[in-house]
């Protein structure tokens, strides 16, 4: 295989697989500061321990993002080294941000959380939980004002063969980065919603911590369901950005092939790529062309606007586009229900509802990561639109044999680290919420109750 | 000519090195000693706890300088990162199994668990990190092959050459003394005594491998030796890795274990100064053609990017240090040991 693909499937893999890890914490860092809020207010030992169960997951799955958030760091430097010297002078500045504003924030005062409660004084450590999450969303800023800079480049210019900033402002906020960084936010907090949801119907199926677990799933419903109505309403602003900036990518989204006036926002279809065209389509008439043009019978270009080696790979781009919007619809839908049952007074006894919501927990991840995919196989071949192609950027000194070692290495830590995540999480859960006075990682002692639960899991 | 926030930038990416190898070296040379003077899960818990609050904060130095590398010289950070790919790669692989490992360790309160796969990880990760880092740096030093591209033309074995090993075994004793020096201010009892008696005969070590790698230095790359005694800067780094070293033997025969770290870090600063001094204009210098050399003045960053860096970090760095000298406070003093914080319920 040749050395430019490797290094592409081992940037998708190391991305996604990070990307399975920032949204849940990202999402529990909200549910942890609605805990660590009540606890600060009540300063009643049940709120404490419920912040401390949010504390635990949070941490778990902070530290995973972390450790594999540094891999992509790396990643610029020694996989793609030709677009890190063509886009270093703008794409470096928002990653050096990224670590000065963000993460030192966040990896610091959770230092405080994980190990500060005996020591430091109490507003100080309700003031930390704020920064710790506030540090993660500005973490998310930056990253992503780097990665829309690719998709919609801006206050640049081309100086030999480099990309070199002119205008601060317009390349960090270029057109696609507010949509693109409201979406991306919105969607992880779906997640953690979800993820919150899930954990309150485990303890009420099992009938323990039920105040937590009733007043958990309401959150979660209400806030989920507020983030997933959000999320179509942004989707919406981020799709004319990539109408107006990246047309192919939106054709390819859409399957439209031929250049359109008044086309239909596309319900179902089969594409078929290789003879360039679009099977069994289902479209509402001219609703594409009112939401990206302003006007019904406005012009939508098609695929045939560019020669077909500059097309994306139309298969993939289309189903994972697909597959996000379609889910996206699910999570409004659910929720719905879920509002629906808890006026009805049956939402704590539903149960079939209840398993539906829970074993959903993973399709938000998925949606995620589902968009990511559309949006990154949608700019091919591209790696900064209109400027560098994907084929260029490779490092031309590293071998197909030293990306495919690595690429091995990095397929069997990452599944080691996935089983013992998952495990420590179950662990976590099965724990619930409970009061303890240790400090550190481990701090979840078991409480009586819960002692058989914990240890069967230990166990096994 | 040198544009001058390209020299600006030199300086700052050396402190942020140096800032680096003074708060995570300690971080790793107590990953180092985990497994030797740790004797039980108690002591393993203190040591661990002992960085616990600090040690991811102090990563983020490195990610900062690898950052600020890939905006000030985009060129530097392609041609290290894509030379250097298979001990890049390794690094990162004990970066990530040494962050998971801290946390992941942990046991619930007063569980049974002796030694386990993760402990090993820590040391593994920690260990090797530790020594690689090192070697890539004493190979910066040394000056690597470069092709007319720009690009890195060694291989992986061009690497382990003498001067850049000796480097790295230094670095390594460094961080040995500066992790024990750090263990014996943090901790209490036997503990201490054993991360006491580590630190003298570590202490040693680094003195003995400074002296070889300042040799090997003069005999391999003269001119960088000659860079340093010949500017003031560089005098003064000398002066500051001599007064460390005095000051922590000092301090070891005065049994201060505070001012025996104040020695340890100065140490750091001392050599990561010397190596700036030495390499100075060149990030990179070229393995015997000198003409292509990654420098200041070929490799940096437009002025507007340089200029726009520097805003965000003036705004950024005392912030930054102001809540790093905020937690370090909160965190002061020795860390009581783990039996007595599992016992100690309800006092709060």
């Amino acid at each position: 295989m040749d050395a430019v693909l490797l290094a592409r499937i081992q940037f998708a893999f190391t991305v996604g697989y990070h990307f399975l890890f920032v949204p849940v914490s990202l999402g529990t860092g909200v549910f942890m500061l609605v805990a660590g809020r009540r606890w600060y207010k009540t300063q009643a030992e049940s709120d404490k321990a419920g912040f401390l169960f949010w504390l635990k997951l949070f941490s778990l799955t902070f530290v995973i993002g972390v450790a594999t958030g540094i891999t992509m760091e790396f990643a610029f430097g020694t996989n793609w080294a030709t677009y890190s010297r063509f886009v270093g002078d703008i794409f470096g500045a928002p990653l050096a941000a990224e670590a000065l504003f963000a993460f030192f924030l966040e990896s610091t005062f959770l230092g405080v959380l994980l190990f500060g409660r005996n020591r430091v004084p109490r507003r100080l450590y309700y003031v930390s939980m704020w920064l710790v999450v506030c540090g993660a969303l500005l973490s998310a800023l930056w990253i992503i004002i780097a990665n829309s800079w690719q998709q919609t480049p801006d206050g640049y210019t081309v100086e030999n063969g480099k990309a070199v900033l002119t205008h601060f402002w317009a390349a960090a906020f270029n057109p696609s980065t507010l949509p693109r960084y409201f979406h991306t936010v919105f969607s992880t907090f779906v997640a953690g919603a979800f993820m919150a949801a899930a954990v309150a119907v485990y303890y009420l199926k099992r009938g323990r911590h039920v105040e937590f677990a009733k007043r958990t799933i309401k959150v979660a419903i209400v806030f989920g369901l507020i983030c997933s109505i959000a999320m179509p309403i942004i989707g919406d602003w981020q799709g004319r950005v990539v109408g107006k900036y990246q047309p192919v990518k939106m054709a390819a989204y859409e399957g439209i092939f031929k250049t359109e006036q008044g086309a239909g926002l596309l319900l179902f279809g089969v594409m078929d790529p290789a003879n360039q065209t679009l099977h069994a389509k289902i479209a509402v008439p001219k609703l594409l062309s009112l939401t990206l043009t302003g006007s019904a019978n406005g012009t939508v270009p098609g695929l045939d606007t560019v020669p077909k080696e500059e097309q994306p790979p139309l298969q993939a781009t289309f189903a994972t586009y697909r597959v996000m919007i379609v889910l996206g619809f699910y999570f409004i839908l659910l929720l719905l229900v879920g509002l629906f049952l808890w006026w009805r007074k049956k939402l704590f006894t539903e149960r079939r509802y209840l398993t539906i919501l829970a074993w959903s927990v993973p399709l938000p991840v998925l949606a995620i990561e589902a968009g990511w995919f559309a949006t990154e196989m949608g700019r091919q071949p591209w790696i900064v639109q209109g400027l560098l192609k994907t084929k260029d950027a490779a490092s031309s000194v590293v071998s197909a044999s030293h990306i495919l070692t690595t690429l091995i290495i990095f397929v069997v830590i990452y599944a080691l680290l996935f089983y013992a995540w998952f495990r420590k999480m179950r662990q976590a859960i099965a724990a619930g919420p409970q009061v303890t006075d240790g400090e550190g990682y481990g701090a979840t002692a078991p409480a009586a109750g819960d002692a058989a639960v914990v240890t069967e899991e230990v166990t096994r | 000519m040198t544009p001058a926030l390209g020299i600006v930038w030199y300086i700052l990416i050396g402190v942020l090195v140096a800032g680096y190898a003074l708060l995570d070296g300690f971080d790793l040379g107590v990953g180092i000693l985990y497994p030797f003077i740790a004797k039980n899960d108690a002591e393993r818990q203190t040591l661990r706890h002992s960085i616990g609050p600090v040690w991811d904060g102090n990563e983020v130095w490195l990610l900062t300088a690898g950052g600020a590398l890939f905006a000030a010289f985009p060129a530097v950070y392609a041609t290290v990162f894509s030379g250097f790919y298979l001990a890049m790669m390794l690094v990162l692989f004990c970066l990530i199994f040494r962050a998971v490992s801290l946390e992941w360790s942990e046991k619930a309160a007063g569980a049974k668990r002796g030694f386990r796969g993760w402990d090993l990880a820590f040391f593994l990760g920690s260990t090797v990190a530790a020594l690689l880092l090192g070697v890539a740096l004493g190979n910066v030093v040394r000056g690597v092959p470069v092709g007319l591209d720009g690009e890195f033309a060694g291989s992986f074995f061009d690497l382990l050459n003498p001067l850049a090993l000796v480097i790295g075994l230094t670095g390594l004793a460094m961080i040995v003394v500066h992790g024990a020096s750090w263990t014996a201010v943090k901790t209490d009892g036997a503990l201490r005594a054993r991360a006491a008696a580590v630190r003298s005969w570590a202490h040693w070590v680094f003195v003995l491998l400074v002296a070889v790698a300042t040799i090997c230095a003069a005999l391999i790359v003269p001119e960088q030796a000659k860079a340093v005694v010949t500017n003031p800067v560089g005098i003064i780094a000398v002066i500051v890795l001599v007064l460390g070293i005095v000051l922590s033997r000092f301090a070891m025969m005065r049994k201060s274990d505070g001012l025996a770290f104040t020695g340890s870090a100065a140490g750091i600063l001392g050599l990561v100064a010397i190596m700036a001094v030495g390499n100075y204009p060149a990030l990179v210098p070229a393995l015997g053609t000198p003409e292509r050399s990654l420098t200041i003045a070929n490799s940096a960053s437009s002025h507007l990017t340089l200029l726009v860096m520097l805003i965000i970090a003036c705004i950024g760095v005392p912030v930054v240090l102001a809540y790093t000298a905020l937690v370090y406070k909160s965190f002061w003093g020795r860390v009581k040991t783990a039996a007595g914080d599992a016992k100690g319920g309800g006092a709060h």
